[in-house]
């Protein structure tokens, strides 16, 4: 426990605004980048080893979830309708202009990479099989068999033939912008002034990386044949690790400004989330290729996954709700050392 | 580009009136930003905000009288030893984080050397608001956008000098090129401490300090987070190479862990042996 630090505020009130992003808008978007993010990186090495049935489920959930990892963060906005302006400028100062350059890269590459699956140039049997079971239980069996078929028949010859060849092209290529995109989201919300989220900018990278692997190897064991899902069972179990012992570290190194993970909302959310993701996580690990310990498994890790950003969320409210996590630190600094107020930069940023 | 432009708000001086907030709001025809009684203080207003660009800070400052000779405010004054009040304001900060992480360029940095939102540009993404050190700058939820102090950039575009330093009426608030402010704030805290009070102290006046120095700064009677400011703030872009560092480690760790997760073919305890793959897994799952 951290002993009570004695601090002086006015009247109690945040030195600085909490983040005014939405629920379930923020977290879900975060969600969706990993996964997809992951997803894509799964894709390529399906490619590679030749497991066509776990690239075809790999590619379709990069491109799904970055799409609608897209319409979240659109809708994010104050503005939607000036999504347009974050590709305005390329900022390498501002976390948010690479993150907006990054999806819009990734989101394009793992379209092209799932546009032949989903535009039946291989066969609709394989489609239909490879999509999440939900995905394709909610749509009407009709326009399943027969959207992809329509589509089809309205392309040139030309282009159905070239697109194979440029789908796998575009996955290989999302396997260098997947991994970025499933941790740039860290450093977007280490970029703040937020205690609990600067003072993490270490481990919240690998958490992200880890609870991004951790959805994506779900995704892959939920929607792919559990004979050939091997690989995604790995993946899951090792992303469950990364996530569980980032989280671990975070939360030993952090001290006062870590407060906010094992408190509140925030403690009872990320609890929750590191409960379902290890037990998901060693679920995968003993599943094999059991049907029901399978499912049970990849929903956990899945349920853990988004949990755990919506816990991140709330935990970097809570802290800069709280004036003594901006201003007991920033004392001691002051105190401690003895010295004048920290320096700038020593190089001005453009 | 021309002179940088600073204020310097001496709260010596400052009498609390809030003439330079009413000021703002009417130059630049900013909404209300809500009524609420707060009762804390003479401060209804509270922070600053999307449409709150001064912020009269008022504290009544209890004296530390032992528990046994104080007898409970029976005369009305009880134990108040004195008012603090500070006009706070956005600090135009030479390393500006809202800038810095604007993802749009909306925020921009004028020829006065001040950091403006350009309201035709803003999509809203929320980014500065968590990011600047001191609580500043907000998204006004209503229209979407970010809003902030702009040092009334058409008034000196016109040569005039900002609403708030012109309406104060006890110049608590001077506006000019930052050097000379400077140059005036060091005297008079120099001219305090010669007259007794030890406690007059400037703030966000050293170019050193963790934002590059602040063009509005302030001379204070106390430690700065009694008036709601940051003691030691830090643009927080400093450690932003650190930080893609850090990320760059846990995206190849990514990437290692798929690689590692299809080279050993996949295979983990609850796999069972590996020849039985094709018959259970045919009957079991392939939905052909
Ligand atoms: S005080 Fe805040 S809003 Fe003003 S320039 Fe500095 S970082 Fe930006
Ligand atoms: S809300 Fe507007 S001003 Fe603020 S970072 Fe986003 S685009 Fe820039």
């Amino acid at each position: 426990m951290v002993p009570e630090a004695e601090f002086r505020s006015y009247y109690g009130q945040p030195v600085i605004k909490s983040p005014v992003w939405h629920e379930p808008h923020m977290p879900a978007y975060l969600y969706l980048g990993g996964l997809s993010g992951a997803a894509a990186v799964m894709g390529v090495m399906a490619g590679l080893s030749g497991r066509d049935r776990l690239a075809l489920t790999s590619r379709v959930t990069a491109a799904l979830g970055a799409t609608a990892g897209a319409a979240f963060l659109v809708a994010e906005l104050g503005r939607p309708e000036r999504f347009l302006n974050m590709l305005r400028v390329f900022k390498p100062t501002s976390p948010m202009s690479m993150g907006s350059w990054i999806l819009a890269v990734h989101s394009g590459l793992t379209a092209v990479a799932a546009a032949p699956v989903l535009l039946a140039t291989r066969p609709a049997s394989r489609i239909a099989a490879s999509l999440p079971a939900a995905v394709t239980a909610s749509l009407p069996a009709a326009v399943t068999a027969s959207l992809p078929a329509a589509v089809t028949a309205s392309l040139p010859a030309a282009v159905t033939a070239v697109l194979p060849a440029a789908g796998d092209a575009a996955s290989l290529a999302s396997g260098v912008t997947g991994p970025l995109m499933a941790t740039y989201t860290a450093v977007l919300l280490a970029d703040t002034a937020v205690p609990a989220w600067h003072e993490a900018h270490r481990e919240l990278p690998f958490l992200f990386a880890g609870s991004a692997l951790a959805a994506a190897g779900a995704a892959g064991m939920l929607a792919t044949p559990r004979a050939q899902a091997g690989p995604a069972r790995a993946v899951a179990v090792l992303g469950a690790a990364l996530e569980t012992a980032a989280g671990a570290v975070l939360e030993s190194r952090l001290g006062l400004v870590g407060e906010p993970y094992h408190q509140g909302r925030a403690g009872r959310l990320l609890r929750a989330a590191r409960v379902l993701t290890a037990g998901g996580g060693l679920l995968a690990a003993v599943a094999g290729r059991g049907r029901v310990l399978t499912a049970l498994s990849g929903l956990a890790l899945t349920a853990g996954s988004l949990v755990t950003r919506f816990g991140i969320l709330e935990a970097g409210r809570a802290s800069a709700a709280d004036p003594k996590y901006t201003v007991v630190p920033q004392r001691r600094r002051l105190e401690g050392e003895g010295r004048a107020p920290a320096r700038a930069p020593a190089r001005m940023w453009p | 580009m021309a002179e940088r432009m600073g204020f310097f708000t001496d709260t010596s001086v400052c009498i609390g009136c809030k003439a330079c907030e009413v000021a703002c709001k009417e130059w630049n025809d900013i909404p209300d930003d809500g009524f609420v009684f707060r009762a804390t203080s003479y401060d209804n207003t509270g922070s600053l905000g999307a449409s709150t660009w001064r912020h009269v800070a008022f504290i009544e400052e209890r004296s530390r009288v032992p528990a046994d000779q104080d007898r409970d405010g029976d005369d009305g004054s009880g134990g108040i030893e004195g008012w603090l009040m500070s006009s706070d304001v956005c600090k135009h900060c030479t390393h500006a984080a809202c800038l810095d992480v604007c993802p749009t360029g909306a925020l921009f940095r004028t020829e006065f050397g001040t950091v403006v939102v350009q309201a035709d540009v803003c999509n809203g993404c929320g980014y500065c608001v968590p990011a600047c050190p001191y609580g500043v700058i907000d998204r006004r939820e209503r229209d979407g956008r970010a809003f902030k102090c702009t040092m009334c950039y058409d008034r000196q575009l016109g040569g005039l000098e900002p609403a708030c330093a012109k309406a104060c009426p006890t110049d608590s608030i001077q506006f000019g090129p930052l050097d000379e402010l400077r140059a005036r704030a060091a005297e008079r805290v120099e001219r305090l401490h010669g007259e007794g009070r030890p406690e007059a102290r400037l703030y966000g006046d050293s170019p050193d300090d963790g934002v590059g120095g602040a063009a509005a700064f302030f001379l204070l009677l106390a430690e700065p987070e009694v008036y709601g400011l940051p003691p030691d703030p830090v643009v927080t872009t400093r450690d932003l190479p650190a930080m893609w560092r850090w990320a760059a480690g846990a995206a190849l760790s990514l990437v290692g862990a798929v690689a590692v997760s299809f080279l050993s073919g996949g295979v983990l305890p609850g796999e069972g042996a590996t020849g039985r793959t094709g018959a259970r897994g045919r009957r079991g799952g392939w939905r052909r």
